[in-house]
């Protein structure tokens, strides 16, 4: 049983390539930058948070809780390499999570936050993730719709 | 072969071959390998659960030594069109003790750092010649292993020579160069974040303190070159070419920041 577990575990980094990256298939549209946040949704709309929830929770999608913990009852062993996402609704703005997840080395340089809305100044990019973001516009706006509702 | 049954075939197979090991393998070694008391470095070793540890501890349950046996056999077969067998020219396999923990290994011939996988096919195609072993096969692993075992118990000790200096460097400005779609480089999360968990998995320091491994998710044994071609996969990056240089580059590095831990291999991880 242990080891199963810890087979799966350990199985993930190599899942999370071999699994195509939901929907993110189009190149990212210009946002606009106001100090620390992106104010405006990328899409023009907002998102909607169940299904933000939902791709934040999905190892092969959203990825975040292989560093985040986070209000998940049902996820098992998340990450520990970021701070939990519990409250982050109440820390920050839409629009400074918008920005955070678009491209969190604006803010930080040395931050292993990936840039989930950035295609350029990347090296080796494989080619079937080459041009195409980690999350799609939509799926971005989902996110922060979600995570905003995180105020505890 | 579903999983579990492709693991009792395995355990069957280690239990009957326990016997022959225990006679073939005679290097004495510390059965935990030690960390030196002030050194924060830790072999992935220390982050195993006690079930692995005892696994990699003891010959007939470490499954890596099925590899080992056969890499016995064929240290000891002539082969090739000159009909020499590796024993012909080396005699025992353990005039290799200490090989292991000092390459890669600059080739004067060649001109550039080689890998002890890479000597090893430099023999079969100059010496034996006979055609080299593909990366990765079943053979060139058990040769290697059979070779790294030698060395078991013996500190990494790679030389200081000046010709793989550049190399040496090439590979630590890798180990800390952002790659991928997740643009994350080895070291921020092998020297920044060792310790701690992505997912359910604890990172490792990245010492190559064990290499070739028995890893459980691989159900095999695999090379350095296989672990590092899995953490590009990771982030999402090309992995380099089997035979680009850049995986010598990072395994120079690697031992150099490894130099003076002990070499556990054959070793298992999860």
């Amino acid at each position: 049983m242990r080891t199963a577990r810890l087979l799966a575990a350990i199985a993930t980094p190599a899942v999370i390539a071999a699994v195509p990256a939901g929907h993110a298939q189009e190149a990212p549209r210009p946002y606009v930058v106001v100090g620390d946040a992106i104010p405006a949704s990328l899409t023009g709309q907002s998102g909607d948070a169940a299904r933000g929830r939902a791709i934040v929770a999905d190892r092969q999608v959203g990825l975040c809780l292989l560093c985040h913990a986070g209000p998940f009852p049902e996820a098992r062993l998340p990450g520990n390499l970021a701070p939990p996402l519990d409250g982050a609704g109440a820390r920050w703005s839409a629009g400074q999570l918008r920005l955070r997840i678009v491209d969190a080395a604006r803010l930080n340089p040395d931050t292993i936050m990936p840039p989930y809305y950035r295609t350029t100044g990347l090296q080796r990019v494989a080619p079937s993730f080459a041009g195409k973001p980690i999350l799609s516009a939509a799926q971005i706006e989902d996110v922060v719709a979600f995570l905003a509702t995180l105020k505890h | 072969m579903n999983r579990r049954q492709r693991s009792a075939a395995s355990r069957t197979a280690v239990a009957a071959l326990a016997a022959a090991v225990a006679v073939t393998v005679t290097v004495a070694l510390a059965q935990t390998p030690p960390g030196t008391t002030g050194d924060a470095r830790r072999s992935g070793y220390h982050d195993m659960g006690p079930a692995l540890r005892a696994m990699q501890d003891d010959d007939s349950a470490n499954p890596a030594m099925l590899w080992v046996r056969d890499g016995e056999a064929l240290w000891n077969r002539r082969l090739g069109a000159a009909a020499k067998a590796c024993a012909d020219c080396h005699g025992s396999a353990a005039s290799m003790a200490g090989v292991a923990a000092r390459y890669p290994a600059f080739d004067a011939q060649l001109g550039r750092p080689v890998s002890l996988e890479e000597r090893i096919n430099l023999c079969r195609t100059d010496r034996q010649k006979a055609e080299a072993l593909a990366g990765g096969s079943r053979e060139l692993l058990a040769l290697s292993a059979y070779v790294a075992l030698q060395s078991r118990g013996r500190p990494i000790a790679p030389p200081d020579d000046e010709r793989l200096r550049s190399y040496v460097a090439a590979g630590e400005a890798l180990f800390k160069r952002r790659l991928g779609q997740l643009n994350l480089s080895c070291a921020q999360c092998h020297d920044d974040n060792g310790g701690r968990r992505l997912g359910g998995a604890l990172i490792p320091q990245a010492h190559p303190t064990a290499y070739p491994i028995y890893r459980l998710e691989w159900q095999g044994l695999g090379s350095l070159k296989r672990r590092l071609r899995g953490c590009l996969v990771g982030v999402r990056a090309e992995p380099f070419a089997d035979d680009a240089p850049e995986y010598v580059s990072l395994e120079l590095f690697l031992m150099r920041r490894a130099r003076g831990m002990t070499l556990e291999a054959p070793g298992v991880r999860p």
